[in-house]
């Protein structure tokens, strides 16, 4: 069996986003498909799984041309995609999960499905409650339902659009183990992802996309910086971070409580200093977020202090918080940051200190085209935020931050990017550093936290576990800390 | 009593054959706002065609299918033009019955042909349950077998769980390869002409003519108790026969208490709010959480995708 690709084209308006794509894939291969955001990698994978049509080209799976006209056909010659977030049916059962869609007889047979779902899950190596919802499952679990129900439905084609987005370290390995398993099966395995190591770790082969093209396809292992070059068609370097001479306190925490309904933090103390970068380390919902919201005025604390530049902010509004220079980057971009069906124009007026009436529609252009070239945002002034993909909506967030700002606090700041604007988004942050700002980030990230923070907070259930100056620590360490552990 | 059980039965069926066609129809993401007016031009024209034609039966086809196509507009415009289902539903509301008192002016005051008693033999003679449950007409029927149908095809077929798939998350139902689109037009359509033949019921069968107050707010009313049912074809069944059980006893209330007659018809709207409140609450919700049977019983959640359009990108 063999998947082959043959010069497929797509195009959306005047943006080719396939242009003349070929791959072929051999049996039992985990294939890696590698690409920066927006390079076409998802395009191709959704004409692959029958969600798009393609303008010209063809799919062909053991000599047989395919036609690919909807999900309905990719699964039927046995191609399964499983899409960045999990298409599952949040209210729905585990078992209801399972079925839907598949073929049958009119009358639904749950107990034949329930024995189906435990044979092929048993066979995959997971477990699952029928009866619970799809909703209470992590989103790795809600993978490993949507590959159960691929593989029931004969899927000999699997394709995984960023499935590390989201899930917890120990859900990635397992995943990993799992593609191992179906390739070794004899399944074609592609993996999609933008992320360099975890192609390395996992993938046989490799093809680079860029700019709807395939620029490059070798068998792994290729040198990492051969990669780098491709995706990116120049060797990028991370800048060095200059050190920056620490000034007085600006944000200052006595013994403050804080409750957002699910994390409860007590009588916390805590000081960042002008021009210093703390870095928040935690699982998700350890309490990082809690505290970010607190220091941004979204949550007031229900005992202690909370000060910037000598403040008192305790019980002040989110308003106030603004006004003393304090400015809030939240994870959710197209939830919280921006607002979704007002163009980039609308954002920057939003946010512009001009107080007129009348709003200046000429000049507010001008001045988002001088944005949009500044921070390089792949759009235009009349782009709506949804338009934008991840990157340039966090660049076009950072142009909003205010000039004057003394707190920084960003949740997530390089999420989901790929490595070059990751690398601006940070380089654009530490200027804000060198004007005396403090900056206080969460991340999942280690390397990212190990890189840009001069000290490291650990959150573990609800509480801070330890502080460590990044000088004095390393990955290994703070991988223990996080799990709540010190090392032995 | 036993009369009393019987003509709330007769009286809600109308209400039962609507409140399932929108159940079915909202299930599968769409809305159908349109009801208050579907259900006065489809009674109109219900009356009318029985009338000319002399036979109920002609009334009730006819009927459904002015409530299909009202229906197929709603779909049709969003599917293919991308139109605001509420927008459209409520023009079409005032359109339909504008149309409806217009049209059926000349027929105010006529006498037409009627749904004929049907009781059901040897089963009507149980004591109490025949009466209140097999002394009845067709309609009366038909609404016993569309909760129980509506009921069956969402829990227990394949094709209900697409349906509900369908509602939920039209992408996830397309990846699976449902043609999310086509199913939405045609449920939408048959929960149409649902709306449509309940209209006929109440010129043909509960108030015998036409006039232009003949079924004055029964289309909002619908529309509420389907929300209040949670989308769930036996709590919304629940919630007619609860309406149909207030409107029968501010009738027989009206000589004695005429000052409470008049508040019952009302009192479901205020209850339905607290049942909403209720149901929202963070107390029920920490019910729900341990017990999940409960929170299946009461919890109500409407379809994610209720009155999204679906587009392949």
């Amino acid at each position: 069996m063999a998947l082959e690709i043959r010069d497929i084209h797509k195009h959306f308006g005047p943006v080719r986003a396939n242009d003349g794509v070929s791959i072929t894939v051999g049996e039992g291969s985990l294939h890696g498909i590698l690409g920066e955001n927006g390079a076409g990698k998802s395009t191709l994978m959704k004409i692959l799984s029958g969600f798009y049509e393609a303008d010209s080209g063809a799919v062909v799976l053991d000599g047989e041309v395919l036609t690919l006209r909807s999900p309905a056909d990719a699964i039927a010659v046995g191609i399964g995609m499983l899409h960045q977030d999990p298409l599952v049916f949040l209210p729905f059962t585990v078992l209801d999960n399972f079925v839907l869609g598949s073929p049958g007889p009119v009358r639904l047979d749950r107990s034949n499905a329930r024995t189906e779902l435990e044979r092929v899950s048993t066979e995959l190596g997971f477990s699952f409650d029928p009866a619970a919802l799809a909703r209470d499952l992590t989103v790795g679990e809600r993978q490993q339902l949507e590959i159960t129900r691929l593989i029931w439905l004969g899927a000999r084609v699997l394709i995984f659009d960023e499935p590390t987005t989201g899930i917890s370290a120990t859900q990635r390995i397992q995943l990993f183990a799992t593609l191992r398993a179906l390739a070794e099966h004899g399944m074609i395995v592609l993996f999609v992802s933008h992320k360099l190591e975890e192609v390395e770790e996992l993938c046989d082969s490799v093809t680079v996309i860029r700019r709807g093209k395939v620029v490059f396809e070798a068998p792994m292992p290729v040198a990492p910086e051969l990669l780098v070059e491709e995706m990116f068609g120049k060797v990028f370097v991370a800048d060095e971070r200059e050190p920056v001479a620490l000034g007085g306190p600006v944000l200052r925490l006595e013994s403050v409580s804080v409750d957002d309904g699910k994390t409860h933090l007590d009588a916390l103390d805590f000081e960042g200093a002008a021009g210093e970068v703390v870095g928040l380390a935690g699982l998700e919902g350890s309490g990082q977020r809690t505290l970010l919201r607190a220091c941004a005025g979204l949550l007031t604390p229900t005992a202690g202090h909370l000060s910037v530049d000598g403040v008192d902010l305790t019980h002040v509004s989110y308003r106030g918080h603004l006004a003393v220079g304090v400015h809030y980057l939240p994870a959710g971009r197209l939830e919280e940051g921006l607002v979704e069906g007002i163009s980039v124009t609308e954002h920057l007026v939003l946010t512009s200190h001009d107080r007129r009436f009348l709003v200046d529609w000429k000049g507010a252009e001008a001045a988002a085209d001088r944005v949009i070239d500044e921070y390089s945002i792949k759009g235009r002034p009349s782009s709506p935020a949804e338009a934008l993909s991840g990157g340039n909506q966090q660049r076009l967030l950072l142009a909003m931050i205010p000039e004057d700002v003394r707190l920084l606090l960003l949740e997530h700041p390089t999420r989901g990017l790929d490595v070059e604007s990751a690398a601006f988004v940070w380089k654009r942050l530490l200027e804000r550093r060198t004007d005396g700002a403090t900056i206080i980030f969460a991340s999942a990230d280690l390397e990212e936290l190990l890189t840009y923070s001069d000290r490291i907070v650990v959150f573990f259930g609800g509480s801070v576990f330890a502080v460590r100056d990044t000088a004095s620590t390393d990955g290994e360490e703070l991988g223990y800390l996080i799990g709540g552990k010190e090392r032995v | 009593m036993e009369n009393t059980l019987n003509s709330i039965i007769a009286a809600a069926a109308p209400l039962v054959i609507m409140t399932m066609g929108e159940s079915i129809t909202e299930k599968s993401g769409v809305v159908n706002l349109s009801l208050e007016g579907s259900l006065r031009l489809s009674a109109m024209t219900g009356f009318a065609v029985a009338f000319w034609a002399g036979h109920a039966f002609a009334g009730f086809v006819a009927a459904a299918v002015v409530g299909a196509a009202i229906a197929a507009i709603i779909a049709a415009t969003s599917i293919r033009l991308r139109l605001n289902q509420i927008a459209v539903g409520f023009v079409l509301t005032l359109l339909a019955a504008d149309l409806a008192s217009f049209l059926g002016d000349s027929l105010v005051g006529e006498r037409g042909p009627r749904v004929p008693p049907l009781p059901i033999p040897v089963l009507s003679d149980i004591p109490f349950v025949g009466k209140v449950l097999f002394d009845h007409d067709l309609v009366v029927y038909a609404s016993f077998l569309a909760i129980a149908v509506t009921w069956w095809h969402f829990y227990r077929t394949r094709s209900g769980l697409n349906l509900q798939g369908v509602g939920e998350r039209p992408e996830g139902a397309f990846a699976r390869g449902i043609k999310v689109n086509t199913l939405r037009f045609w449920y939408t359509v048959l929960g149409g002409a649902m709306v449509g033949i309940a209209g006929a019921a109440y010129s043909l069968d509960i108030k015998l003519g036409w006039r232009e107050t003949l079924t004055l707010n029964l289309g909002w009313i619908a529309l509420a108790i389907v929300i209040f049912g949670g989308w769930h074809p036996l709590r919304v069944a629940f919630g007619a026969y609860l309406f149909g059980a207030l409107q029968v006893m501010a009738f027989q209330l009206q000589d004695v208490f005429p000052g409470l007659a008049q508040v019952l018809p009302i009192a479901p709207f205020p209850l339905m709010i607290l049942a909403l409140v209720f149901v929202y609450s963070s107390w029920f919700r920490r019910i729900g959480d341990r017990l999940p049977r409960v929170r299946n019983l009461f919890g109500s959640e409407a379809p994610a995708a209720l009155g999204t359009v679906f587009e392949r990108e």
